[in-house]
């Protein structure tokens, strides 16, 4: 009997299950009922985002695979196909950080050798609780274990990130992790179920009671219950998934294959629906020929299961041994468990008997969709006003408000973090983690790609379109900072619980402003994930997109990387100087301990223009570094310029800010304000003609602001000294910060 | 020459060491399954980096099962050149091809990042290009490379000279800070009594290519070839 208690369980309003007997003609059984439920799961069906979703650009002469695939493809030249995705992990992560981020890690490297590319490369995007809150370093031990633990084991090197702790985190972590592939064009599969009487066969690990109901769970908020929700966490294999990643490596090479899909959220559900939706047929199985780990396992079970490192795959008929000899060598048992039909329906048998019979349409393109109420979040007005005096009264010692921006651990090194994964095997690594975007070399090409994953919350918070359009601008800055063009983008959107007004409009600005930035800087989305429901105890983190930007470098040798690399060259400030902003800044945050104030302006076109002139620069050889200038402004910037060169300085000398619509706040807008589309480049004296030729020739403005030299950073502002800091000193403070938060746990 | 590059199912160093090998040096490379038993005429076998079996139990306590192994077992005891590097020096530990055994890294965690090695001895195929007292830079990837052995081994392979590596600051100097792992000694690359079979920790197949931030690991790769050479000019020099 299905009554109101049945529906919670499982997350379906009453309205939703009126709508699935309508569907169905009658009332479904259990374990029908547990499908729909997982496939309208916010999760799954994206029935709150879809609607917003739609506006974004997600066209271009490049994208050879937009949204609605397992990853999206972009046209790389030489008649190769770059293959990637953002996914988040965040509920699994929090109840168990090791396996929630590990099956993350897991998941996506899934999405992407299914559509026929090899995984190359990880980048993952953390959010925490501040360092020296109770649980963060548990969290973030687990989490960065479980990430290492599985991609190290798989062989795929993490080559960046990014890491951001606030305190709207604390209680609701966020696992973002990113993956990225390399296949020819010619040879990109798609998760489709064609051909009636082609076979369905089920590979890899065997079906156990884990993760049921997993994504109905990412489709709820936490509370003090959470953690009684664990046997919905997933456990990882890496091993099984190398067995798997080669062994349907080598099967594609064969043209046995019609589609493959990899078993992630809802599982064996959402792959037999998604694929048979996607190729305008039926699937059906029985569930009696899924191997099993327990014994005893019911329909609903097997149908729901997340246990990980399965795939589902359609063969055609009259090859099958063909692909079970090729699963074989790899010691994996590849079982065909049904077939493809004409009829449009996912019948589920066990033993011959029919147990659940739904039309694949029901599930997919008509799960419900809803245009959710929004209203301007009543903290905004006040949250963006800025009170100067407060931030001109404390201190005015510039150096100590530089040690302690270095050491904040949302600046700081996170050397403690990615020396942890392993982020060179593949030997294709050219620019190491920790700066900027990540850059890996195509082996048997010129090419590299650069790959970056970028996100401001606080920003989002306090004016989530100007903040999510900051995270598209910096993302396609670092890649364009390396010298790579910038081509495409995926995002992950965290947000809170979809359900109340202010949360929604939250996503609707963010998406709003994500559509802005990818039209104008010519990056289109090509897929990513929605995570709502980010709240524990009726608290939500603060509105965080998170969004990555590969590019193309058509010379690998022609990287630029982020650090100084000679004495004596000119130092470069691309972009405009700084105009007084200082609102949401990483400098109000942890000199002022206020998150407050409008986060800097962007202006598109001028973003596109420094853009084009660093792949032209970097093109041209012109520049011997680039980094871009975000949290802490250009001081951090130059002084992390300055870091891991065995302590070569710089001496710059920066104009006073004349706009500032207050004076008292002028010196600290200079050195730490995060005005956008601002990048800092050495150049070689000899070089610096063309330099600012190309720049005036693009109408992007370039100032000469120092020199490289010396052993320490000297900073004056409108001629008059505000730093004088050893690098020494410096470097300590920065490279040491976190690794100190775990010695004192020890001590 | 020829290198054979042995692949367990979850080795993910081996398209690698076949890079180096084949495209940095332009040699001829050739996979080995580990199901397979031949070594299809290879000059010199390498055990590539990875987690040959998943490793949930210890690291290449199962690869050396693989029916791979005798065969390589039999060429490095008629004095084939063996190297294993990462994941390949545990199995090579595990079969007893060389002495000592493997722990967790002291501090528990897996290290990524480019150390600091002396080279100790010159008379091994893989060293033979190098100078003694030379200081590489090459990167380390692993979560179990903290070698031991017991008192009585330890006294008898540094009495052997076979550590062939060791972990030192950027000077050449044995310091503890400077050891990233535990490593008794600071052992980070060891050869049998032969000096034809050799586990090192660090990757030098990850050192061969400026753009990839060093090329201290092409001595090693150097080695074996200036070997080979020698090997064919004394063949050339005693008439059959």
């Amino acid at each position: 009997m299905i009554d109101r208690e049945l529906l919670q369980r499982h997350g379906l309003s009453a309205d939703e299950h009126e709508r699935i007997v309508r569907f169905l003609g009658r009332e479904p059984n259990l374990t029908e009922l547990g499908i729909f439920s997982v496939m309208w799961s916010e999760h799954c069906s994206y029935k709150s985002s879809r609607v917003h979703l739609k506006t974004l650009p997600t066209e271009g002469p490049q994208v050879l695979q937009g949204p609605g695939e397992n990853a999206g493809a972009i046209d790389i030249g030489d008649g190769l196909a770059a293959v990637f995705k953002i996914e988040s992990h965040n509920h699994p992560s929090f109840i168990e950080p090791y396996q929630g981020a590990a099956t993350g890690v897991g998941g996506i490297i899934r999405d992407i050798f299914t559509m026929g590319a090899r995984p190359i490369a990880l980048l993952n995007s953390l959010r925490f609780g501040p360092l020296d809150a109770p649980g963060t370093r548990r969290l973030l031990e687990g989490v960065v274990a479980g990430i290492a633990g599985y991609g190290n084991s798989i062989g795929i090197p993490t080559v960046g990130g990014e890491i951001a702790f606030e305190p709207s985190y604390a209680g609701n972590p966020l696992v973002n992790v990113f993956c990225l592939g390399v296949a020819k064009s010619s040879d990109i599969i798609k998760g489709v179920a064609s051909g009636v009487g082609n076979s369905v066969y089920y590979v890899g690990a065997k079906t156990g009671r884990d993760g049921i109901h997993g994504a109905t769970m990412a489709s709820a908020e936490f509370d003090e219950k959470s953690a009684e929700k664990r046997p919905a966490v997933q456990v990882g294999d890496p091993f099984m998934e190398k067995l798997l990643l080669e062994a349907c490596l080598e099967v594609m090479q064969t043209d046995a294959l019609v589609g493959i899909q990899d078993m992630g959220a809802a599982g064996l559900t959402c792959s037999t629906t998604e694929m048979g939706s996607r190729g305008g047929a039926g699937v059906e199985i029985d569930v009696a020929l899924v191997p099993q780990r327990e014994s005893g396992m019911t329909p609903y079970e097997i149908m729901l299961s997340e246990s990980q490192e399965r795939m589902l795959l359609v063969v055609k008929r009259g090859r099958e041994a063909e692909v079970e000899r090729i699963f074989d060598k790899w010691d994996l048992h590849a079982v065909r468990i049904g077939a493809v039909t004409s009829d449009g329906l996912l019948r589920v048998k066990e033993r011959g008997v029919v147990v659940g019979e739904i039309p694949n349409r029901a599930l997919t393109d008509e799960a419900p969709v809803y245009r959710r109420p929004m209203t301007e979040p009543d903290y905004l007005r006040g949250a963006q006003r800025l009170d100067l005096d407060a931030l001109a009264e404390t201190s005015q010692d510039r150096n100590a408000s530089l040690l302690a921006l270095l050491a904040s651990p949302t600046i700081a090194s996170k050397k403690w973090i990615y020396r942890q994964y392993d982020h060179m095997v593949r030997t294709n690594t050219i620019n190491m983690p920790g700066q900027g975007a990540g850059v890996v070399r195509i082996k048997g090409t010129d090419r590299a790609l650069a790959m970056s994953v970028d996100g401001n919350g606080r920003y989002c918070y306090l004016d989530p379109y100007r903040g999510a359009m900051l995270a598209v601008a910096e993302a396609s800055r670092n890649v364009a900072c390396a010298g790579a063009r910038p081509l495409g983008a995926t995002n992950c959107l965290n947000f809170g619980n979809p359900e109340r007004p202010a949360i929604m409009w939250q996503f609707a600005k963010a998406v709003e402003g994500i559509g802005a930035a990818c039209r104008a800087l010519g990056v289109p989305i090509t897929g990513g994930n929605v995570s709502l429901y980010n709240e524990t105890d009726g608290s939500a983190i603060y509105p965080t997109p998170t969004i990555g930007v590969v590019g193309l470098l058509e010379h690998a040798d022609r990287v630029v990387r982020g650090r100084f690399r000679e004495t004596g060259d000119v130092i470069v400030l691309l972009g405009p100087e700084a105009s007084g902003e200082i609102g949401g800044s990483e400098y109000v945050k942890v000199v002022h301990g206020a998150v407050r104030g409008a986060p800097p302006a962007l202006d598109l076109d001028a973003e596109r223009a420094l853009q084009s002139l660093l792949v032209a620069l970097a093109d041209e050889r012109l520049v011997r570094s680039a980094h871009d200038c975000s949290d802490g402004g250009v001081a951090v910037a130059v002084a992390e310029c300055c870091f891991e060169t065995n302590g070569m300085g710089a001496e710059i000398s920066l104009d006073a800010v004349r706009a500032a619509r207050d004076a008292r706040i002028n010196t600290a807008a200079a050195l730490f304000g995060e005005s956008a589309t601002r990048v800092i480049v050495s150049v070689e004296p000899d070089q610096l003609t063309a330099v600012l030729e190309r720049a005036a020739a693009a109408r992007v403005p370039a100032r000469v602001i120092g020199n490289t030299g010396g052993n320490r950073l000297r900073i004056s502002v409108g001629g008059a000294a505000a730093i004088d800091l050893a690098i020494g000193e410096a470097e300590l403070a920065w490279s040491t910060a976190i690794d100190r938060y775990f010695a004192r746990r020890v001590a | 020459m020829k290198f054979g590059i042995v692949v367990f199912p979850g080795s993910n160093c081996d398209e690698d060491a076949f890079h180096a090998a084949k495209a940095v040096f332009g040699q001829e490379a050739e996979y080995l399954w580990h199901k397979d038993t031949a070594l299809k005429s290879a000059d010199v076998v390498i055990l590539p980096g990875g987690f040959a079996h998943g490793d949930y139990l210890r690291t290449g306590a199962m690869a050396r099962f693989s029916p791979i192994m005798s065969a390589v077992r039999a060429f490095a005891e008629r004095g084939g050149p063996v190297l294993g590097i990462c994941n390949g020096f545990q199995i090579l530990l595990e079969a007893g091809l060389l002495p000592g055994a493997m722990l967790r890294n002291r501090g528990l965690k897996y290290r990524c990042e480019h150390v600091h090695l002396r080279v100790e001895q010159t008379d091994t195929p893989f060293t033979a290009a190098a100078v003694v007292g030379q200081v590489l830079r090459i990167p380390i990837g692993h979560g179990e490379g903290n070698y031991f052995a017991p008192a009585d081994t330890l006294e008898t392979i540094e009495k052997n000279r076979q550590v062939v590596l060791r972990y030192t600051d950027p000077h050449g100097n044995v310091d503890e800070a400077w050891n990233p792992n535990g490593s008794v000694n600071a052992i980070a690359g060891l050869c049998n009594e032969a000096r034809n079979v050799v586990g090192m920790m660090p990757h030098p197949e990850r050192a061969c290519e400026a753009l990839l931030g060093g090329v201290d690991g092409r001595a090693v790769f150097e080695s074996v070839l200036k070997t080979f050479r020698l090997a064919d000019l004394r063949r050339a020099q005693v008439p059959a």
